[in-house]
């Protein structure tokens, strides 16, 4: 009866995690809106329950308890399959990063970083789809808008994180965070670094890269016909991309659960949340770029960096054999 | 890319600045007195109402919220009704400034959300109070030449007796 | 390991089946979607991690993402189902129908004499990929290059701005 047993462990590993991520991601949502009020010199939602948290159980209710609606000139199938694909997805590529060695669902998988561009790839189907099943001429723009933002940074971040593999010479995440024990890579891999995040908040399409929603000229772009608790699938999804996003930057290049004194996993913590801090205070500070100068500054600055740092970090290590 | 940057410092900054936001229902805002909110009519120091519904507050209104009627005791002239309907009003204090004896005048209180959107209209008895508001001293009939009883021409203040026109003394 | 590969199997040939039969673009487009990942599932379990996280990335992530693009773009409406409906007729699918049904029988004989050995279970890491790419298919690759620095140029020469009285 060992079997059983391991499998028991396993479901109730991936269970926990989910809950705890859709707990987490919940909160963040609270986390923001009190951040950006105080980046706003206001306070934000602080009426519901102590510092405002059960702000998150009342929002909850209100989505839940909202009429699920489904516009007559929708293709329903497609428009309820599409914010299951935007949380699915998510949820999915978390499963791939190792808190600790220990805390994580699949931490050790083999090819986790090619799991969590597979993942992010498939992403762009629940905006695409959202857009298209709306049949509304705002949504098709925002999922046209989305669809080509989303498949170009994905190239940018898979190539910024190819620097980091090769340092590593693994594809695998724990692998990666032990080559970080004595340096960061961060420091070797500064540019990777920085286009990887700019790439990971494309992929999100977080402000200030919103352009798929684009509230001043898109209404809200992709889910403008969305209500009810499928709105909040989307939101959801958004969040958990953000934490996505920031765990992935902390395991590849910040040194994942490597600190001093403190536990591993609250080094993972405290770094991830300050990432997540960051997105949000880029959130407040920058406005929207054009569409046509962000597809720009992609493919004609931030591809031939990508390259370039490739190129660079690659004889590198063929020159400095002894470095690495 | 360097003035992003500093945006972003700029904006991380604002986080150890003191919140400007009031906590309304549990701390009040301070309202000037000379704030624009609910209208009130006003009585002189006597006691008697001031309005003498000249109809200039109802000509003024840019929404047409005001309605009022005419009527005479004693030489005086007093509103007969007199109706604001505060679900269109937009506090904009024409009124006040039409208003030659000061008698409406817009207070500092906007506390009056109602169920029923009829309770917005307000009538006379709802409108008028006791006091003389933000111009204790003033009364109009005291200081204007029309004669009402106990106060005939010539008797007001600043006011010179009537000349008598078939005297040709200078 | 062997019900995962069945199943795997078993949704990649009925996602195709539906692929074919869909009068909308976009269903149609999506059910190939989901063949794909179910390949890519089917690579997995044969011992082909990289292959099956390309297979994603690259077909399922970018390349039908183009093609749900280039759809939407279109607009295509109820006309275009109905001619898709129209073409759907048996004249036209009882032949290769057939023909994949040979097919099938062929495989499924196979199988029942045991005629198809189970997979080895090696796992083809992506090391051993990449020495692949840059030993023995050397060629291959650079050849491969060509044509993709070719398309790259003419693709800048085909979205450049075309200047006024050019």
């Amino acid at each position: 009866m060992s079997v059983p047993h391991e499998i028991l462990a396993g479901l109730l590993n991936i269970v926990l995690g989910l809950a705890f991520l859709l707990v987490v991601a919940a909160l963040l949502t609270w986390v923001e809106r009190r951040l950006l009020g105080f980046f706003q010199d206001r306070p934000g939602p602080n009426r519901v329950g102590p510092f405002g948290i059960l702000q998150v159980a009342a929002d909850g209710i209100k989505l839940l308890f909202k009429q699920d609606w489904i516009p007559p000139f929708a293709d329903a199938g497609v428009f309820v399959l599409a914010p299951a694909i935007a949380m699915v997805t998510v949820m999915l590529a978390m499963a791939i990063i190792p808190a600790t060695p220990a805390i994580g669902i699949i931490g050790n998988l083999n090819i986790g970083v090619l799991f969590f561009l597979a993942m992010s790839g498939l992403g762009v189907y629940s905006v695409v789809l959202a857009g298209w099943s709306s049949n509304n001429k705002f949504s098709l723009l925002g999922g046209m808008r989305a669809a080509a933002q989303m498949v170009s940074y994905e190239v940018f971040m898979g190539l910024a994180l190819l620097g980091v593999v090769m340092l590593a010479g693994s594809f695998n995440l724990t692998d990666i965070v032990h080559g970080q024990r004595h340096m960061w890579y961060v420091v070797p891999q500064f540019l990777g670094c920085i286009i990887f995040f700019l790439g990971g908040i494309a992929e999100t399409h977080r402000l200030p890269f919103d352009l798929p929603e684009g509230e001043s000229e898109l209404g809200a772009g992709f889910h403008t016909e969305y209500s009810g608790m499928k709105f909040g699938m989307f939101f959801v999804g958004e969040y958990i991309g953000i934490m996505l996003v920031s765990a992935m930057t902390t395991v590849l290049f910040l040194g994942g659960w490597y600190g001093p004194i403190l536990p591993p996993f609250m080094w993972f913590g405290i770094k991830t949340g300050l990432l997540v801090c960051f997105f949000i205070l880029l959130r407040a500070a920058l406005p929207r770029p054009r569409y046509d100068q962000f597809m720009a500054f992609g493919w004609k600055l931030l591809l031939p960096l990508t390259l370039l740092n490739i190129l660079v970090t690659g004889a590198l290590m063929l020159g400095l054999p002894a470095s690495t | 890319m360097l003035s992003s940057v500093r945006t972003l410092w700029y904006t991380f900054l604002h986080l150890f600045q003191p919140n400007v936001t009031v906590q309304y229902p549990d701390e009040m805002p301070y309202l000037a007195p000379r704030y624009r909110g609910r209208i009130v009519l006003t009585r002189d120091p006597d006691g008697e109402e001031r309005c003498v519904s000249c109809n200039l507050c109802a000509v003024a209104c840019p929404v047409d919220c005001i309605s009022l009627q005419k009527t005479e005791h004693e030489g005086r002239w007093y509103p007969e009704f007199f109706r604001i309907n505060f679900s269109r009003c937009i506090f904009c204090g024409f009124c006040e400034e039409a208003c030659p004896t000061y008698a409406i005048q817009l207070t500092p209180d906007f506390e009056m959300s109602e169920y029923n959107r009829q309770n917005l209209v307000y009538e006379k008895e709802d409108l008028l109070i006791s006091g003389t508001g933000k111009y204790p001293d003033y009364n109009f009939y005291r200081v204007s030449g029309l004669a009402i009883p106990g106060k005939d021409k010539g008797e007001a203040e600043h006011e010179r007796p009537p000349i008598d026109v078939r005297a040709l003394l200078p | 390991m062997n019900a995962t590969f069945d199943l795997s199997a078993i949704i990649a040939v009925l996602a195709t089946v539906m692929m074919i039969t869909r009068a909308s673009a976009v269903h149609a487009l999506l059910y190939l979607t989901v063949s794909l990942l179910a390949v890519a599932m089917v690579f997995f379990v044969l011992g082909a991690p990289f292959a099956a996280a390309l297979e994603v990335i690259i077909y399922a992530g970018a390349i039908m993402v183009l093609f749900v693009f280039v759809v939407m773009m279109l607009n295509i409406g109820d006309e275009a189902a109905a001619l898709e409906r129209a073409w759907l007729k048996p004249s036209i699918w009882i032949g290769p129908s057939v023909l994949a049904l040979l097919l099938a029988i062929e495989l499924g004989a196979l199988a029942a004499t045991g005629g198809l050995a189970r997979p080895a279970g090696v796992v083809v890491d992506v090391q051993a990929v990449g020495i692949a790419l840059v030993g023995p298919y050397m060629l291959a690759v650079e050849i491969a290059s060509f044509l993709l620095l070719a398309a790259l140029v003419a693709a800048f020469h085909l979205g450049r701005a075309v200047m006024k009285g050019a």
